[in-house]
């Protein structure tokens, strides 16, 4: 028993003390980081920019800048609304629908590619509708959009939802006797507050449509050129050319990490 | 300071409950056998290892399917196999090579062949092989590194032969979707999201609500499966028991009844 006092009393004098937080900070920290520097160190090499602007590279680099693009479009455009209604009023359900919305942040994104596929696949539940307007979803671009705005729309709305909630009421309340419609108070007052907050939602969602692959793959499946993104290049490269799939890997970090930036920053200048 | 009588009271009951476990077990010790096959063998070796585990008890046997060439990526990164199940004899040979496999352990256990698999009410309304050449209609297949994608473009060259030297380039351009395995090909074909896809004939005998458009001999592939115990492997015993049974008469009865044939 004295033993046991002696061996932890080790630990709480303060010098030892700090430790106790820098050691399992640091186990943590190089489980973030070894794996990527692991990719760095294997990835360059001699071939790595033939690696890098290989044709199926590029092919790849290009579908995920332009259907992430997209993405990001329709959800600022369908998205803002639907925060700013979110935040802003109050109606029955509110909790549900803001339940759903968050869904799809913690659900695994091989469910939302099978629920995708049931649903508006060919022989899905709306698959006939849209068959009788000519559209047909899987093995799309298309479809690598909608399953990236399913998986990456909600991170925007989070963010949206929250700067539009935090402007004062009395703000809105003074446009109001200025005479603002309720346009003029969105577009003139709301929107122009709550930019930050905006502008770095959207990049969120940028960044992980950027990185979207379980419900791409269910959904959209691959084929170079029409569906096969980044992610998905990185996954099949791991089987048939390591160094492909190891530059692209590499792209994918130095996009993130500039994009993750741009956001800490506009955070940062929010709160100066 | 308080805590701590508390915490070697939970330390001491933990060893308290322990303990006789660990001393008292007479039964032989369970373990545990690592199979990595080929995808397209899922139907045929679950029923091998229902069969080979009631024969062995205390034995489990653990399957990881997928892409043969998923595999071999996964054993040459560090994988833990006791025995790898190919497709093709490409992956056993990169594994060989890699020292992964000794030489001359591993041996043809099976032999499978290409089919055209089409949904039941066959939307695209496919009659012969020549149709997999129509214009617009949605074709289903596996990537070229996977072993049975592979085979399907070997198959699509020999075609070329009665059907028109483009032929393959034509059918390649109906392709909507290179998947990663042949059950992803098989899958896509059931729901009705591919009008046709090529997979092993053993894949169309597992999912018999799916029609099928046969290829004649002369313009098939012969896919030979290998199978080996891997070297650092440390159920050697319980792996070489696994293969005398998959080569056996019983496991090979089991093996035809799903659309394989036997080596010969």
């Amino acid at each position: 028993m004295k033993k046991v006092k002696q061996f932890f009393s080790l630990f709480l004098n303060d010098g030892h003390l700090t430790w106790l937080f820098i050691l399992p900070s640091a186990l943590l920290l190089a489980l973030f980081v070894l794996p990527l520097f692991a990719v760095f160190l294997r990835a360059i090499d001699v071939n790595f920019f033939q690696n890098a602007f290989s044709a199926q590279a590029i092919k790849a680099l290009q579908l995920s800048l332009l259907t992430s693009s997209v993405t990001t479009m329709i959800t600022i455009l369908l998205g803002t609304p639907f925060a700013y209604i979110l935040a802003r009023w109050s109606f029955r359900f509110k909790s549900w629908v803001e339940l759903f919305i968050d869904l799809p942040i913690v659900l695994p994104p091989s469910v939302a590619g099978l629920a995708l596929l049931i649903a508006f696949g060919r022989r899905g539940l709306f698959g006939s509708v849209l068959s009788v307007l000519g559209i047909s979803l899987p093995f799309t671009s298309a479809a690598v959009v909608l399953a990236q705005t399913f998986v990456a729309a909600p991170l925007y709305m989070r963010s949206a939802r929250i700067g539009f909630a935090h402007i004062e009421k009395q703000l809105e309340e003074a446009a109001r006797v200025e005479g603002a419609n309720q346009w003029q108070l969105f577009y003139e007052v709301m929107f122009p507050l709550a930019g930050r907050a905006l502008f770095s939602g959207a990049i969120l969602t940028w960044t992980r449509a950027l990185g979207e692959f379980g419900a791409t793959i269910l959904f959209a499946g691959n084929l170079e050129g029409v569906t096969q993104t980044m992610p998905m290049a990185i996954y099949l490269g791991f089987e048939r050319n390591l160094g492909i799939a190891l530059a692209l890997s590499v792209v994918l970090v130095i996009v993130s990490v500039f994009l993750l930036m741009l956001t800490r920053r506009l955070e940062k200048q929010g709160q100066d | 300071m308080k805590r701590f009588p508390y915490l070697s009271l939970f330390f001491v009951l933990l060893c308290v409950r322990c303990a006789p476990a660990v001393t008292t077990t007479t039964a032989p010790k369970p373990r545990t056998l690592n199979v990595f096959a080929a995808a397209s063998l899922t139907d045929a070796f679950t029923e091998i290892d229902e069969k080979f585990e009631a024969a062995n008890p205390g034995i489990t046997v653990t399957f990881n399917f997928a892409g043969s060439q998923a595999l071999r990526t996964q054993i040459e990164e560090g994988a833990p196999a006791d025995i790898f199940a190919s497709a093709n004899q490409k992956e056993m040979d990169t594994l060989i090579t890699g020292a992964f496999i000794a030489q001359d352990v591993s041996q043809f256990f099976l032999t499978n062949k290409l089919v055209v698999i089409l949904p039941a009410d066959n939307p695209a309304a496919l009659e012969k092989l020549e149709d997999l050449a129509k214009p617009g209609i949605k074709l289903v297949i596996a990537a070229d590194e996977v072993p049975v994608g592979r085979y399907a473009r070997q198959t699509l060259d020999q075609m070329n032969g009665p059907f028109g030297s483009n032929f393959k380039d034509k059918v390649l351009a109906n392709v909507v979707s290179n998947e990663d395995n042949v059950k992803q090909v098989v899958a896509k074909v059931q729901l009705g999201e591919a009008d046709a896809g090529i997979v092993y004939t053993s894949d169309a005998v597992a999912a018999p609500d799916l029609k099928t458009i046969e290829i004649p001999a002369e313009l098939n592939m012969i896919a030979k499966y290998p199978i080996a115990p891997l070297a650092n492997s440390a159920n050697a015993d319980l792996a070489a028991t696994f293969i005398d049974y998959v080569l056996s008469s019983e496991g090979q009865a089991i093996l035809q009844k799903w659309g394989f044939a036997p080596t010969k």
